[in-house]
């Protein structure tokens, strides 16, 4: 049979590279979780491999939910979160697990409007259109926002993701900052039992359905909406300005939220003036105690490399970096990583 | 996958040869039996193990639910209340639509292939068909939002809305994105894998019987009926409840069509959600342990419905196989 010879090939092609990499030796460093920021960490690696060619990373982007669970059964040397770990996740630890911030985004109003007039939101109109209350483009609420521009007698369709996300998470961290009734009725998740509107599977799902659906509204990651030319709108802060939402105001986001010692922070609704509404952070897992002396060294010098050199490559890659002060903090908690 | 493809193997073969009641003598064939017989166990005992791992993940949500699982239809993972009627009733009805419709095409279509088309025709046909199989999921769900949720939405669902719109099935706004959306792309799917198995069923037919019915000066449409389609039924069945295994099971395509909205509603247009695409959606951002453990119960409860599904589709084949012996006998 020639497709069995031909399998032999594969087979023996594959064999030897197995072995031509275990010789080498290089050094092994597992990651898994979140996808969002699946594009900057997988550069990371590539380029800290010229930095230190004795280390390899392999990440699996399984989602933050796997992230976590993987690190809490210390299947990974690292874990990572679009969200911080609840309580009771932290509880079930076998160590100290440290939340490491590594770089934000931000949910933008994107919609599909006949002429695509530039358009203003705020707290009000948003929750009000995701609990189903504001139910046409031409309602008092929106109108008033929007001066000069005439807005259709249109059902608003409103769309969300229907797959668990961090994107979601953000969207109802924010939700719930600023109206008590989604508070109350729906919470903060990575999906969430929405009282209206329909699923779009991911990014692409959510765009492709608003783009497809005349007086379609929804949420999508800035990155996603900038690639695919979306009109997305201004949010008004909780200081009463209309922000645009761009890397420079989500990091002004991050430099002026309130962030705890642990780093379990939400930057949804921060102070700042400048400060973009509905943006959020992903974190790296790691314990405090590494058990494995050689690989723990190897991962906190890439821990202190990412967060020196690592964040000057983030607005390439249209992620929003740390703020100075942040990046201290940041730097002073890897330090505090212990090898036994 | 393999107690769906069981009796439609064994229906395309009918007079498949039974074993010949000689003691096995050789050390070859008694090899050759042990061997089978473990590989057809490897199935069953796959097949418990993943229903018992299924029931393992699932058994404090089980537990803390109990029948109210599958009664109930709130789905919210903030407060951890989790039902799953709506997911159930989607995944039937989606699978439901899908087959009214893909089954009298594929086997339309069979029929063609076997007994009309002129030769020339037939196998660039056939290999078209194949190709629409191997068309990856994602990439017909990608087309199914950009380009067959867009026409549905201006042109058949209008006209739906209009002639049938007396129904309770066909009321409400139009998105596109709906159960019926959900079930077109289901049918696409399965349509080749019923095609192509309906196909090899109708050449099976022997040519006896063919002859034997234009010999009793029947015309072609009355030969195709009579002759062929009515002697390959079983086979036929078959191939529609190997086409139903792949609808229930369909994730992908789907979940980009179907609205992912866990309700009920009469309306076709509106959203729905199914069994398997709310696993393939939640999955792996579930962080709390009973959301995680009521996703392992939708998937035994998806495992479920595969299995009530084909056993009713086989007491179907049975009391249906019964029937025609008898009209035969009398």
């Amino acid at each position: 049979m020639k497709s069995s010879r031909f399998a032999r090939k594969i087979f023996c092609l594959v064999l030897l590279a197995g072995i031509s990499m275990t010789a080498s030796a290089q050094m092994m460093i597992n990651g898994a979780g979140a996808t969002f920021p699946y594009p900057i960490y997988s550069k990371w690696f590539d380029e800290y491999a010229k930095v230190d060619p004795s280390v390899r990373f392999n990440y699996q982007s399984i989602g933050s939910g796997g992230g976590q669970k993987q690190i809490l059964a210390q299947t990974v040397d690292f874990g990572a979160s679009d969200g911080p770990m609840s309580d009771d996740n932290l509880a079930k630890a076998p160590g100290k697990l440290l939340h490491i911030p590594t770089v934000a985004g931000a949910d933008v109003v994107a919609y599909n409007l006949p002429g695509n007039p530039a358009l203003k939101f705020d707290a009000d109109t948003i929750a009000g259109i995701f609990l189903g209350q504001i139910k046409k483009w031409n309602d008092p609420k929106i109108t008033a926002l929007n001066p000069g521009v005439t807005l259709p007698d249109q059902e608003i369709v409103v769309v969300h993701r229907s797959d668990g996300s961090g994107t979601t998470y953000i969207w109802t961290d924010y939700l719930s900052k600023i109206s008590p009734d989604w508070k109350t009725k729906v919470g903060t998740n990575t999906s969430v039992n929405w009282p209206t509107g329909i699923g779009g599977k991911g990014n692409e799902g959510v765009a492709g359905q608003i783009k497809q659906t005349p007086g379609g509204l929804g949420y999508v990651e800035l990155i996603y909406a900038v690639q695919n030319k979306m009109p997305y709108g201004e949010v008004k802060n909780s200081t009463g300005n209309f922000v645009k939402p761009s890397i420079e105001s989500i990091t002004a986001a991050l430099a002026t939220a309130d962030i705890p010692d642990d780093f379990r922070f939400s930057i949804t609704n921060a102070p700042g003036a400048d400060a973009y509404p509905i943006a959020g952070a992903t974190w790296l897992l790691v314990y405090q105690q590494q058990k494995d002396a050689a690989k723990g060294s190897k991962l906190v010098e890439f821990l202190k490399w990412a967060a020196k050199d690592g964040e000057k490559m983030a607005k390439d890659l249209q992620y929003a970096p740390l703020p100075e002060s942040l990046q201290q903090r940041v730097l002073k908690r890897i330090d505090e990583i212990k090898m036994r | 996958m393999d107690a769906i493809s069981g009796p439609a193997i064994a229906a395309a073969e009918p007079q498949s040869a039974r074993r010949v009641m000689t003691p096995p003598s050789r050390f070859g064939d008694r090899a050759f039996e042990w061997l089978t017989l473990a590989m057809a166990m490897a199935v069953v005992v796959l097949v418990i193990l993943l229903g018992w791992e299924l029931c393992r993940g699932s058994s404090p949500a089980i537990r803390k639910f109990g029948f109210h699982f599958l009664t109930t239809s709130t789905w919210d993972p903030v407060a951890e209340q989790f039902g799953a009627l709506p997911f159930i009733y989607g995944t039937l009805v989606s699978s439901l639509i899908a087959l009214l419709l893909a089954v009298p095409l594929s086997i339309a279509t069979a029929a063609y292939l076997t007994e009309l088309a002129p030769l020339w025709i037939r196998q660039p046909l056939v290999s078209l068909i194949e190709m629409l199989a191997a068309i990856p999921s994602v990439i017909l769900g990608l087309w199914g939002i950009f380009v067959m949720i867009p026409w549905l939405r201006d042109y058949p669902f209008p006209l739906l809305k209009r002639v049938f719109g007396w129904t309770p099935f066909f009321t409400g706004p139009i998105y596109g994105t709906s159960m019926l959306a959900g079930g077109i792309i289901i049918a696409i799917m399965i349509l080749p894998i019923i095609t192509s198995v309906s196909r090899e069923i109708l050449r099976s037919v022997p040519n006896l019987q063919r002859e034997a019915a234009y010999a009793l000066g029947a015309t072609r449409w009355e030969v195709t009926r009579i002759a062929v389609l009515s002697y390959a039924k079983k086979g036929l069945f078959g191939a529609v409840i190997l086409g139903l295994g792949r609808a229930l099971g369909e994730t992908m395509a789907v979940t980009m069509v179907i609205g992912n909205t866990p309700q009920i509603a009469a309306s076709l247009f509106k959203p729905g959600y199914t069994l398997a695409s709310v696993i393939a959606n939640e999955f792996t951002e579930a962080t709390t342990d009973l959301y995680l453990q009521a996703l392992f119960e939708i998937g035994l409860v998806l495992l479920g419905t595969t299995i009530l599904a084909n056993l009713l589709a086989q007491a179907l084949l049975q009391t249906m196989s019964t029937t025609s012996t008898t009209r035969a006998v009398q």
